[in-house]
Protein backbone atom coordinates (compact mmCIF):
# COMPACT_ATOMS: atom_id res chain seq x y z
CA UNK A 1 0.00 0.00 0.00
CA UNK A 2 1.26 3.45 -0.76
CA UNK A 3 0.11 6.10 1.77
CA UNK A 4 -0.13 9.91 0.75
CA UNK A 5 0.75 12.33 3.18
CA UNK A 6 0.02 15.92 2.59
CA UNK A 7 1.67 19.02 4.59
CA UNK A 8 1.16 22.65 5.42
CA UNK A 9 4.11 25.27 6.04
CA UNK A 10 2.68 27.48 8.93
CA UNK A 11 3.67 30.12 11.63
CA UNK A 12 5.66 27.96 14.07
CA UNK A 13 3.31 26.53 16.45
CA UNK A 14 5.41 28.82 19.53
CA UNK A 15 5.00 32.06 17.80
CA UNK A 16 2.59 34.15 18.68
CA UNK A 17 0.88 35.59 16.09
CA UNK A 18 0.74 39.06 15.38
CA UNK A 19 -1.87 41.12 13.28
CA UNK A 20 -0.84 43.98 11.31
CA UNK A 21 -1.72 47.49 12.16
CA UNK A 22 -3.17 48.14 8.42
CA UNK A 23 -5.86 44.85 9.02
CA UNK A 24 -4.62 43.25 6.15
CA UNK A 25 -3.69 39.97 7.87
CA UNK A 26 -1.22 38.47 10.41
CA UNK A 27 2.46 39.38 10.08
CA UNK A 28 4.78 36.24 8.62
CA UNK A 29 7.63 38.32 7.79
CA UNK A 30 10.61 37.18 9.26
CA UNK A 31 9.18 34.59 11.63
CA UNK A 32 9.63 31.31 12.48
CA UNK A 33 7.49 28.43 9.90
CA UNK A 34 7.37 25.17 10.43
CA UNK A 35 5.32 22.20 9.71
CA UNK A 36 2.00 22.49 10.85
CA UNK A 37 2.28 20.13 14.01
CA UNK A 38 -0.87 17.96 13.02
CA UNK A 39 1.10 16.72 9.77
CA UNK A 40 4.20 15.89 11.52
CA UNK A 41 1.99 13.24 13.45
CA UNK A 42 -0.04 12.38 10.14
CA UNK A 43 3.98 11.84 8.64
CA UNK A 44 5.00 9.57 11.93
CA UNK A 45 2.15 7.07 11.81
CA UNK A 46 2.86 6.72 7.90
CA UNK A 47 6.28 6.06 9.20
CA UNK A 48 5.19 3.44 11.66
CA UNK A 49 3.10 2.17 9.10
CA UNK A 50 5.56 1.47 7.21
CA UNK A 51 7.82 0.21 9.67
CA UNK A 52 5.36 -2.24 10.97
CA UNK A 53 5.14 -3.91 7.14
CA UNK A 54 1.52 -2.26 6.24
CA UNK A 55 2.72 0.50 3.95
CA UNK A 56 5.65 0.20 1.00
CA UNK A 57 5.74 3.91 0.50
CA UNK A 58 5.18 7.42 1.97
CA UNK A 59 4.50 10.10 -0.41
CA UNK A 60 4.34 13.60 1.17
CA UNK A 61 2.68 16.55 -0.88
CA UNK A 62 2.51 20.03 -0.12
CA UNK A 63 0.50 23.25 -1.49
CA UNK A 64 2.58 26.19 -1.37
CA UNK A 65 5.29 28.77 -1.71
CA UNK A 66 8.67 27.69 -2.93
CA UNK A 67 9.41 27.34 0.74
CA UNK A 68 7.28 24.85 1.11
CA UNK A 69 10.11 22.67 0.32
CA UNK A 70 11.95 23.14 3.09
CA UNK A 71 8.32 21.23 4.91
CA UNK A 72 8.76 18.51 2.75
CA UNK A 73 12.57 18.25 2.76
CA UNK A 74 11.68 17.86 6.69
CA UNK A 75 9.04 14.90 5.77
CA UNK A 76 11.60 13.18 3.37
CA UNK A 77 14.04 13.47 6.50
CA UNK A 78 11.59 11.92 8.87
CA UNK A 79 11.16 9.53 6.24
CA UNK A 80 8.79 10.05 3.75
CA UNK A 81 10.13 8.14 0.11
CA UNK A 82 9.40 11.08 -1.92
CA UNK A 83 7.71 14.55 -2.63
CA UNK A 84 5.80 16.67 -4.62
CA UNK A 85 5.30 20.44 -4.57
CA UNK A 86 2.38 21.75 -5.93
CA UNK A 87 3.61 25.15 -6.13
CA UNK A 88 1.50 28.49 -5.73
CA UNK A 89 2.11 32.13 -4.44
CA UNK A 90 -1.77 31.71 -3.58
CA UNK A 91 -3.46 31.23 -0.73
CA UNK A 92 -4.97 27.77 -1.47
CA UNK A 93 -8.57 27.59 -0.09
CA UNK A 94 -9.31 23.91 1.79
CA UNK A 95 -11.73 22.92 -1.11
CA UNK A 96 -9.11 23.87 -3.90
CA UNK A 97 -6.26 21.65 -1.88
CA UNK A 98 -8.92 18.62 -1.53
CA UNK A 99 -9.37 18.99 -5.62
CA UNK A 100 -5.35 19.10 -6.13
CA UNK A 101 -5.36 16.39 -3.73
CA UNK A 102 -7.96 14.49 -5.09
CA UNK A 103 -6.01 14.42 -8.59
CA UNK A 104 -3.08 13.59 -6.84
CA UNK A 105 -4.69 10.78 -5.74
CA UNK A 106 -5.77 9.55 -9.12
CA UNK A 107 -2.45 9.95 -10.50
CA UNK A 108 -0.80 7.90 -7.71
CA UNK A 109 -3.34 5.17 -6.29
CA UNK A 110 -2.62 5.25 -2.77
CA UNK A 111 -4.34 3.18 -0.25
CA UNK A 112 -4.88 5.76 2.30
CA UNK A 113 -4.47 9.06 2.76
CA UNK A 114 -3.38 10.70 6.17
CA UNK A 115 -3.77 14.56 7.24
CA UNK A 116 -3.36 16.51 10.08
CA UNK A 117 -7.16 17.74 11.57
CA UNK A 118 -6.16 21.43 11.49
CA UNK A 119 -3.74 23.55 10.41
CA UNK A 120 -2.82 26.04 12.76
CA UNK A 121 -2.91 29.11 11.19
CA UNK A 122 -6.60 28.94 9.44
CA UNK A 123 -7.68 26.47 11.69
CA UNK A 124 -10.52 25.69 9.04
CA UNK A 125 -10.53 21.25 9.79
CA UNK A 126 -11.68 20.53 6.75
CA UNK A 127 -8.91 19.55 4.02
CA UNK A 128 -9.41 15.50 5.10
CA UNK A 129 -13.66 15.60 5.31
CA UNK A 130 -13.90 17.30 1.88
CA UNK A 131 -10.64 15.08 0.20
CA UNK A 132 -13.06 12.30 1.39
CA UNK A 133 -15.96 13.42 -0.18
CA UNK A 134 -15.27 13.95 -3.25
CA UNK A 135 -12.85 10.67 -3.53
CA UNK A 136 -15.97 8.76 -2.12
CA UNK A 137 -14.19 7.52 0.22
CA UNK A 138 -14.77 7.07 4.27
CA UNK A 139 -13.25 9.48 6.69
CA UNK A 140 -11.72 8.16 9.84
CA UNK A 141 -10.97 12.10 11.66
CA UNK A 142 -9.50 13.38 14.80
CA UNK A 143 -7.89 9.94 14.99
CA UNK A 144 -6.38 8.49 18.20
CA UNK A 145 -5.55 5.09 17.39
CA UNK A 146 -5.11 3.60 13.50
CA UNK A 147 -5.19 -0.49 13.17
CA UNK A 148 -5.07 -1.17 9.37
CA UNK A 149 -6.68 -4.54 8.72
CA UNK A 150 -7.36 -6.41 5.56
CA UNK A 151 -8.98 -4.11 3.15
CA UNK A 152 -10.00 -2.02 6.25
CA UNK A 153 -8.36 0.53 8.65
CA UNK A 154 -10.09 1.13 12.58
CA UNK A 155 -10.54 4.40 13.54
CA UNK A 156 -10.29 5.05 17.12
CA UNK A 157 -11.43 9.00 17.07
CA UNK A 158 -11.42 11.75 19.69
CA UNK A 159 -14.55 12.96 19.89
CA UNK A 160 -16.52 15.44 22.24
CA UNK A 161 -17.52 12.66 24.65
CA UNK A 162 -14.92 9.99 24.78
CA UNK A 163 -13.52 7.87 21.93
CA UNK A 164 -15.63 6.80 19.29
CA UNK A 165 -14.10 3.78 16.95
CA UNK A 166 -15.41 3.26 13.42
CA UNK A 167 -14.27 0.94 10.48
CA UNK A 168 -13.75 1.73 7.21
CA UNK A 169 -13.41 0.17 3.54
CA UNK A 170 -9.58 1.11 2.24
CA UNK A 171 -8.67 3.25 0.46
CA UNK A 172 -9.63 5.93 3.06
CA UNK A 173 -8.92 9.44 4.17
CA UNK A 174 -8.16 9.55 8.54
CA UNK A 175 -7.23 12.98 9.63
CA UNK A 176 -4.48 13.12 12.84
CA UNK A 177 -5.17 13.94 16.25
CA UNK A 178 -2.40 14.70 19.14
CA UNK A 179 -2.42 11.26 21.15
CA UNK A 180 -2.42 9.51 17.95
CA UNK A 181 1.62 9.81 18.46
CA UNK A 182 4.85 11.63 19.18
CA UNK A 183 6.34 12.32 15.62
CA UNK A 184 10.67 11.55 15.85
CA UNK A 185 12.93 14.12 15.18
CA UNK A 186 14.52 13.63 11.90
CA UNK A 187 18.22 12.82 13.00
CA UNK A 188 21.16 14.37 10.61
CA UNK A 189 22.47 11.68 8.16
CA UNK A 190 18.64 11.22 7.51
CA UNK A 191 18.67 15.48 7.00
CA UNK A 192 21.62 14.78 4.59
CA UNK A 193 19.71 12.04 2.89
CA UNK A 194 16.63 13.39 2.21
CA UNK A 195 18.02 16.45 -0.25
CA UNK A 196 18.93 13.63 -2.29
CA UNK A 197 15.27 12.14 -2.38
CA UNK A 198 12.95 13.15 -5.72
CA UNK A 199 10.89 16.15 -5.01
CA UNK A 200 8.37 16.42 -7.80
CA UNK A 201 7.19 20.52 -8.77
CA UNK A 202 4.00 21.20 -10.24
CA UNK A 203 1.67 23.80 -10.72
CA UNK A 204 -2.03 24.16 -9.51
CA UNK A 205 -2.99 23.79 -13.61
CA UNK A 206 -0.86 20.40 -13.81
CA UNK A 207 -4.33 19.22 -12.20
CA UNK A 208 -6.69 21.55 -14.08
CA UNK A 209 -7.46 22.70 -10.28
CA UNK A 210 -9.00 26.41 -10.32
CA UNK A 211 -7.45 27.34 -7.02
CA UNK A 212 -9.51 31.36 -7.17
CA UNK A 213 -11.14 31.80 -3.45
CA UNK A 214 -14.23 31.42 -2.49
CA UNK A 215 -14.46 33.33 0.56
CA UNK A 216 -12.50 36.96 0.74
CA UNK A 217 -11.03 38.43 4.20
CA UNK A 218 -11.89 42.04 4.59
CA UNK A 219 -10.27 42.74 7.56
CA UNK A 220 -7.97 40.78 10.50
CA UNK A 221 -8.23 42.37 13.38
CA UNK A 222 -6.58 41.63 17.05
CA UNK A 223 -9.40 39.96 19.74
CA UNK A 224 -10.11 42.03 22.76
CA UNK A 225 -7.59 42.39 24.76
CA UNK A 226 -7.79 40.87 28.41
CA UNK A 227 -5.47 42.77 30.82
CA UNK A 228 -3.64 41.24 33.73
CA UNK A 229 -5.89 41.67 37.30
CA UNK A 230 -4.61 41.60 40.21
CA UNK A 231 -2.23 39.00 42.21
CA UNK A 232 -4.11 38.44 45.57
CA UNK A 233 -2.23 37.67 48.41
CA UNK A 234 -3.77 34.96 49.59
CA UNK A 235 -6.12 31.80 49.45
CA UNK A 236 -8.32 33.99 52.34
CA UNK A 237 -8.84 36.58 49.53
CA UNK A 238 -9.92 34.53 47.02
CA UNK A 239 -12.58 33.22 49.18
CA UNK A 240 -13.98 36.53 49.56
CA UNK A 241 -13.90 36.99 46.17
CA UNK A 242 -15.24 34.09 44.98
CA UNK A 243 -17.98 34.53 48.04
CA UNK A 244 -18.27 38.33 46.11
CA UNK A 245 -18.73 36.83 42.58
CA UNK A 246 -21.84 34.34 44.29
CA UNK A 247 -19.86 31.09 43.53
CA UNK A 248 -19.07 29.85 46.84
CA UNK B 1 -32.83 33.00 3.51
CA UNK B 2 -33.76 29.33 4.36
CA UNK B 3 -31.46 27.20 6.78
CA UNK B 4 -30.92 23.77 7.96
CA UNK B 5 -29.62 23.61 11.34
CA UNK B 6 -27.83 20.14 11.88
CA UNK B 7 -29.75 18.89 15.67
CA UNK B 8 -27.13 17.03 17.45
CA UNK B 9 -28.48 13.89 20.20
CA UNK B 10 -27.77 10.42 20.69
CA UNK B 11 -30.82 9.19 19.67
CA UNK B 12 -33.04 10.03 22.49
CA UNK B 13 -32.02 13.54 23.75
CA UNK B 14 -30.96 16.49 21.99
CA UNK B 15 -27.64 18.39 22.61
CA UNK B 16 -27.17 21.41 23.83
CA UNK B 17 -24.75 22.57 21.32
CA UNK B 18 -27.92 22.82 18.54
CA UNK B 19 -29.11 25.75 20.38
CA UNK B 20 -26.10 28.07 19.88
CA UNK B 21 -26.29 27.40 16.11
CA UNK B 22 -30.30 27.80 15.87
CA UNK B 23 -29.67 31.02 17.59
CA UNK B 24 -26.65 31.72 14.66
CA UNK B 25 -28.50 30.62 11.70
CA UNK B 26 -32.03 32.66 13.28
CA UNK B 27 -29.85 35.56 11.78
CA UNK B 28 -29.85 34.80 8.21
CA UNK B 29 -33.18 33.48 7.81
CA UNK B 30 -35.93 31.07 8.43
CA UNK B 31 -35.02 27.97 10.48
CA UNK B 32 -35.60 24.47 9.59
CA UNK B 33 -33.84 21.25 11.10
CA UNK B 34 -32.42 17.81 10.30
CA UNK B 35 -32.88 15.49 13.02
CA UNK B 36 -30.60 12.15 11.27
CA UNK B 37 -30.55 9.04 13.50
CA UNK B 38 -31.93 6.00 14.36
CA UNK B 39 -35.27 5.65 16.58
CA UNK B 40 -34.98 9.15 17.41
CA UNK B 41 -38.75 10.68 17.18
CA UNK B 42 -38.28 12.06 20.54
CA UNK B 43 -35.38 14.40 20.09
CA UNK B 44 -37.20 15.32 16.30
CA UNK B 45 -40.01 16.12 19.36
CA UNK B 46 -37.62 18.36 20.94
CA UNK B 47 -35.81 20.15 18.67
CA UNK B 48 -40.08 20.97 17.00
CA UNK B 49 -40.20 22.69 20.61
CA UNK B 50 -37.42 25.18 20.24
CA UNK B 51 -38.12 28.51 19.61
CA UNK B 52 -37.43 29.23 16.11
CA UNK B 53 -37.34 26.00 14.61
CA UNK B 54 -39.95 26.39 11.84
CA UNK B 55 -39.63 22.44 10.63
CA UNK B 56 -38.06 19.30 11.76
CA UNK B 57 -36.45 16.83 9.20
CA UNK B 58 -36.82 13.23 10.50
CA UNK B 59 -34.73 11.21 8.70
CA UNK B 60 -35.27 7.99 11.02
CA UNK B 61 -32.90 5.15 10.12
CA UNK B 62 -30.81 2.40 11.13
CA UNK B 63 -27.87 3.98 8.55
CA UNK B 64 -27.79 7.54 10.71
CA UNK B 65 -27.87 5.75 14.04
CA UNK B 66 -24.25 6.90 14.83
CA UNK B 67 -23.86 10.14 12.50
CA UNK B 68 -21.29 8.74 10.21
CA UNK B 69 -20.33 11.40 7.62
CA UNK B 70 -20.53 8.71 4.39
CA UNK B 71 -24.31 7.93 5.15
CA UNK B 72 -25.64 11.85 6.53
CA UNK B 73 -23.42 14.18 4.06
CA UNK B 74 -25.45 12.78 0.71
CA UNK B 75 -28.97 13.21 3.08
CA UNK B 76 -27.59 16.91 4.05
CA UNK B 77 -26.30 17.96 0.49
CA UNK B 78 -30.11 16.58 -0.80
CA UNK B 79 -31.91 18.67 1.63
CA UNK B 80 -29.62 21.52 0.53
CA UNK B 81 -31.19 21.32 -2.78
CA UNK B 82 -34.50 23.38 -1.41
CA UNK B 83 -32.24 25.45 2.07
CA UNK B 84 -29.37 28.00 1.03
CA UNK B 85 -27.28 27.35 4.28
CA UNK B 86 -26.45 24.32 6.51
CA UNK B 87 -25.45 25.20 9.92
CA UNK B 88 -23.69 23.14 12.14
CA UNK B 89 -22.59 23.26 16.18
CA UNK B 90 -18.82 22.84 15.81
CA UNK B 91 -18.64 20.37 17.67
CA UNK B 92 -16.81 16.66 16.65
CA UNK B 93 -19.84 15.78 14.60
CA UNK B 94 -20.50 19.34 12.97
CA UNK B 95 -17.19 19.16 11.94
CA UNK B 96 -16.40 15.60 10.93
CA UNK B 97 -20.01 15.92 8.72
CA UNK B 98 -20.16 19.51 7.76
CA UNK B 99 -17.11 19.81 5.30
CA UNK B 100 -18.22 16.62 3.84
CA UNK B 101 -21.40 18.26 3.24
CA UNK B 102 -19.52 21.36 1.71
CA UNK B 103 -17.08 19.29 -0.66
CA UNK B 104 -20.73 17.84 -2.15
CA UNK B 105 -22.08 21.14 -2.98
CA UNK B 106 -19.31 22.76 -3.91
CA UNK B 107 -18.81 25.39 -2.03
CA UNK B 108 -16.25 26.37 1.23
CA UNK B 109 -17.27 25.88 4.74
CA UNK B 110 -16.77 28.90 7.15
CA UNK B 111 -15.93 27.39 10.46
CA UNK B 112 -16.41 28.76 13.83
CA UNK B 113 -18.33 31.82 13.21
CA UNK B 114 -18.03 33.97 15.98
CA UNK B 115 -20.30 36.11 14.69
CA UNK B 116 -23.12 37.04 11.65
CA UNK B 117 -22.55 40.28 10.01
CA UNK B 118 -24.52 40.11 6.85
CA UNK B 119 -26.18 37.35 4.35
CA UNK B 120 -22.67 36.26 3.35
CA UNK B 121 -20.38 38.22 5.98
CA UNK B 122 -18.96 36.33 8.73
CA UNK B 123 -16.15 36.58 11.64
CA UNK B 124 -14.15 33.61 12.96
CA UNK B 125 -10.88 32.93 15.18
CA UNK B 126 -8.03 32.38 13.20
CA UNK B 127 -4.42 31.56 14.30
CA UNK B 128 -5.43 30.18 17.91
CA UNK B 129 -7.96 33.05 18.21
CA UNK B 130 -5.12 35.79 18.36
CA UNK B 131 -6.51 37.05 15.24
CA UNK B 132 -10.41 37.77 14.05
CA UNK B 133 -11.04 37.63 10.44
CA UNK B 134 -13.79 38.92 8.79
CA UNK B 135 -14.71 36.91 5.90
CA UNK B 136 -17.02 36.98 2.95
CA UNK B 137 -18.55 34.22 0.56
CA UNK B 138 -18.89 34.37 -2.76
CA UNK B 139 -20.70 30.63 -2.70
CA UNK B 140 -24.50 30.69 -3.43
CA UNK B 141 -24.86 28.07 -0.84
CA UNK B 142 -23.72 28.71 2.39
CA UNK B 143 -22.17 25.93 4.81
CA UNK B 144 -20.95 26.99 8.12
CA UNK B 145 -19.89 25.79 11.72
CA UNK B 146 -21.08 27.56 14.79
CA UNK B 147 -18.96 28.18 17.65
CA UNK B 148 -21.49 27.61 20.60
CA UNK B 149 -19.51 30.07 22.97
CA UNK B 150 -20.51 33.34 21.05
CA UNK B 151 -24.38 32.85 20.65
CA UNK B 152 -26.79 32.85 23.01
CA UNK B 153 -28.81 29.40 23.52
CA UNK B 154 -32.16 29.45 21.65
CA UNK B 155 -35.10 28.57 23.84
CA UNK B 156 -35.77 25.22 24.33
CA UNK B 157 -39.94 25.72 25.22
CA UNK B 158 -42.00 27.90 22.72
CA UNK B 159 -41.69 27.11 19.34
CA UNK B 160 -44.29 24.83 17.32
CA UNK B 161 -42.23 23.35 14.53
CA UNK B 162 -43.93 20.78 12.42
CA UNK B 163 -42.18 17.45 11.60
CA UNK B 164 -41.46 15.99 8.86
CA UNK B 165 -40.47 12.80 7.66
CA UNK B 166 -37.75 12.73 5.22
CA UNK B 167 -35.06 9.52 3.57
CA UNK B 168 -31.92 9.64 1.87
CA UNK B 169 -29.78 6.99 0.33
CA UNK B 170 -29.15 5.46 3.78
CA UNK B 171 -25.86 3.08 4.40
CA UNK B 172 -22.94 4.30 1.80
CA UNK B 173 -21.50 0.95 2.79
CA UNK B 174 -18.30 3.18 3.04
CA UNK B 175 -17.89 2.98 7.21
CA UNK B 176 -19.45 1.03 9.99
CA UNK B 177 -19.82 2.09 14.02
CA UNK B 178 -17.63 -0.47 15.97
CA UNK B 179 -17.71 1.10 19.57
CA UNK B 180 -17.80 4.37 21.62
CA UNK B 181 -16.27 4.90 25.13
CA UNK B 182 -18.29 8.13 26.55
CA UNK B 183 -17.30 8.60 30.10
CA UNK B 184 -20.29 8.83 32.40
CA UNK B 185 -20.27 11.91 34.86
CA UNK B 186 -22.37 13.54 36.48
CA UNK B 187 -20.94 16.94 36.24
CA UNK B 188 -21.82 19.54 34.04
CA UNK B 189 -20.50 18.99 30.24
CA UNK B 190 -17.44 21.59 30.04
CA UNK B 191 -19.23 23.69 26.96
CA UNK B 192 -22.37 24.24 29.04
CA UNK B 193 -20.62 24.63 32.85
CA UNK B 194 -20.75 27.78 34.76
CA UNK B 195 -17.26 27.19 36.51
CA UNK B 196 -15.07 24.75 35.54
CA UNK B 197 -11.86 23.98 37.53
CA UNK B 198 -9.11 22.82 35.04
CA UNK B 199 -5.47 21.46 35.91
CA UNK B 200 -2.15 21.30 34.19
CA UNK B 201 1.27 19.23 33.94
CA UNK B 202 1.88 20.77 37.74
CA UNK B 203 -0.30 18.04 39.16
CA UNK B 204 1.91 15.65 38.15
CA UNK B 205 -0.20 12.69 38.15
CA UNK B 206 -3.49 11.20 37.74
CA UNK B 207 -3.77 10.37 41.01
CA UNK B 208 -2.49 13.98 42.25
CA UNK B 209 -4.84 15.31 39.86
CA UNK B 210 -7.89 13.36 41.40
CA UNK B 211 -6.72 14.22 44.39
CA UNK B 212 -6.42 17.96 44.23
CA UNK B 213 -8.48 19.01 41.46
CA UNK B 214 -11.65 16.65 41.99
CA UNK B 215 -12.82 18.09 45.64
CA UNK B 216 -12.96 21.53 44.58
CA UNK B 217 -14.50 20.86 41.27
CA UNK B 218 -16.70 19.31 44.15
CA UNK B 219 -17.14 21.93 46.08
CA UNK B 220 -18.41 24.20 43.80
CA UNK B 221 -20.32 22.23 40.97
CA UNK B 222 -18.04 22.42 38.55
CA UNK B 223 -16.75 20.82 35.56
CA UNK B 224 -12.79 19.36 35.13
CA UNK B 225 -10.62 20.43 32.22
CA UNK B 226 -6.75 20.32 32.06
CA UNK B 227 -4.37 21.42 29.63
CA UNK B 228 -2.99 20.07 26.62
CA UNK B 229 -0.21 18.77 28.54
CA UNK B 230 -1.88 17.10 31.14
CA UNK B 231 -3.61 15.15 28.94
CA UNK B 232 -1.22 13.81 27.16
CA UNK B 233 0.75 12.85 30.17
CA UNK B 234 -2.54 10.48 30.68
CA UNK B 235 -3.68 12.46 33.97
CA UNK B 236 -7.44 12.69 32.35
CA UNK B 237 -9.16 11.60 28.77
CA UNK B 238 -9.03 13.71 26.01
CA UNK B 239 -12.68 15.05 26.53
CA UNK B 240 -10.97 17.38 29.40
CA UNK B 241 -8.69 19.42 26.89
CA UNK B 242 -9.82 22.66 26.76
CA UNK B 243 -7.96 24.52 24.22
CA UNK B 244 -7.24 25.39 20.10
CA UNK B 245 -8.00 21.67 18.67
CA UNK B 246 -10.32 20.72 22.15
CA UNK B 247 -12.89 21.97 23.67
CA UNK B 248 -13.95 26.29 23.58
CA UNK B 249 -14.96 27.13 26.86
CA UNK B 250 -16.77 30.58 28.20
CA UNK B 251 -18.14 30.01 32.12
CA UNK B 252 -18.74 32.57 34.42
CA UNK B 253 -15.28 31.28 36.50
CA UNK B 254 -12.26 29.85 34.81
CA UNK B 255 -9.84 28.12 37.77
CA UNK B 256 -7.20 27.41 36.14
CA UNK B 257 -4.62 25.30 38.51
CA UNK B 258 -0.62 24.91 37.72
CA UNK B 259 -1.58 25.68 33.83
CA UNK B 260 1.13 28.24 32.65
CA UNK B 261 -1.14 29.47 29.86
CA UNK B 262 0.76 28.32 26.23
CA UNK B 263 -1.83 30.23 23.52
CA UNK B 264 -2.51 26.84 22.26
CA UNK B 265 -5.32 26.83 25.94
CA UNK B 266 -5.58 30.58 26.35
CA UNK B 267 -7.50 30.35 22.49
CA UNK B 268 -10.18 28.02 24.43
CA UNK B 269 -10.61 29.31 27.99
CA UNK B 270 -9.95 33.40 27.43
CA UNK B 271 -13.60 34.41 26.41
CA UNK B 272 -14.49 33.17 29.99
CA UNK B 273 -15.82 35.89 32.18
CA UNK B 274 -13.68 35.72 35.13
CA UNK B 275 -10.75 33.82 35.09
CA UNK B 276 -8.43 32.91 38.29
CA UNK B 277 -4.89 31.42 38.00
CA UNK B 278 -2.80 29.21 40.85
CA UNK B 279 0.85 28.96 39.89
CA UNK B 280 4.23 29.17 41.75
CA UNK B 281 5.56 30.55 38.48
CA UNK B 282 4.80 34.18 39.17
CA UNK B 283 5.75 34.83 35.16
CA UNK B 284 3.23 32.17 33.83
CA UNK B 285 1.65 33.70 30.81
CA UNK B 286 -1.37 32.35 32.59
CA UNK B 287 -1.86 35.60 35.12
CA UNK B 288 -1.09 37.99 32.22
CA UNK B 289 -4.71 37.08 31.47
CA UNK B 290 -5.95 36.11 34.54
CA UNK B 291 -7.88 38.26 36.44
CA UNK B 292 -7.27 37.19 39.94
CA UNK B 293 -3.89 34.98 40.55
CA UNK B 294 -2.23 33.63 43.29
CA UNK B 295 1.71 32.76 42.98
CA UNK B 296 1.56 29.82 45.32
CA UNK B 297 2.17 25.90 45.09
CA UNK B 298 -0.83 24.17 43.77
CA UNK B 299 -0.49 21.37 46.32
CA UNK B 300 -0.94 23.56 49.10
CA UNK B 301 -3.13 26.57 47.61
CA UNK B 302 -6.12 24.12 46.72
CA UNK B 303 -6.72 21.96 49.34
CA UNK B 304 -6.56 25.22 51.40
CA UNK B 305 -8.88 26.83 49.41
CA UNK B 306 -11.24 23.70 48.90
CA UNK B 307 -11.29 23.54 52.95
CA UNK B 308 -12.40 27.04 53.45
CA UNK B 309 -15.15 26.99 50.56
Amino acid sequence: MKILVPVKRVIDYNVKPRVKADGSGVDLANVKMSMNPFDEISVEEAIRLKEAGKAEEIVAVSVGPAKAQETLRTALAMGADRAILVQTDDEVEPLAVAKILKAIVEAEDPGLVILGKQAIDDDSNQTGQMLAALLGWGQGTFANTVEVGDGTIDVKREIDGGLQTVQLKLPAIVTTDLRLNEPRYASLPNIMKAKSKPLDQKTPADYGVDTAPRLTTSKVTEPPKREAGEILEDVDTLVAKLKEMGVA
Amino acid sequence: MKTLVWVEHDNAQMKDATLAAVTAASKLGEVHAIVAGSGCQAVADQAAKVAGIGKVHLADDAAYANALPENVAPLIADLMGHHDAFVAPATTTGKNIAPRVAALLDVMQISDILSVEGDKTFTRPIYAGNAIATVTTSDEKLVITVRGTAFDKAATEGGSGEVEAVSGSGDAGLSAFVSEEIAKSDRPELTSAKIIVSGGRALGSSEKFEEVITPLADKLGAGIGASRAAVDAGYVPNDYQVGQTGKIVAPEVYIAIGISGAIQHLAGMKDSKTIIAINKDEDAPIFQIADYGIVADLFNAVPELTGKL
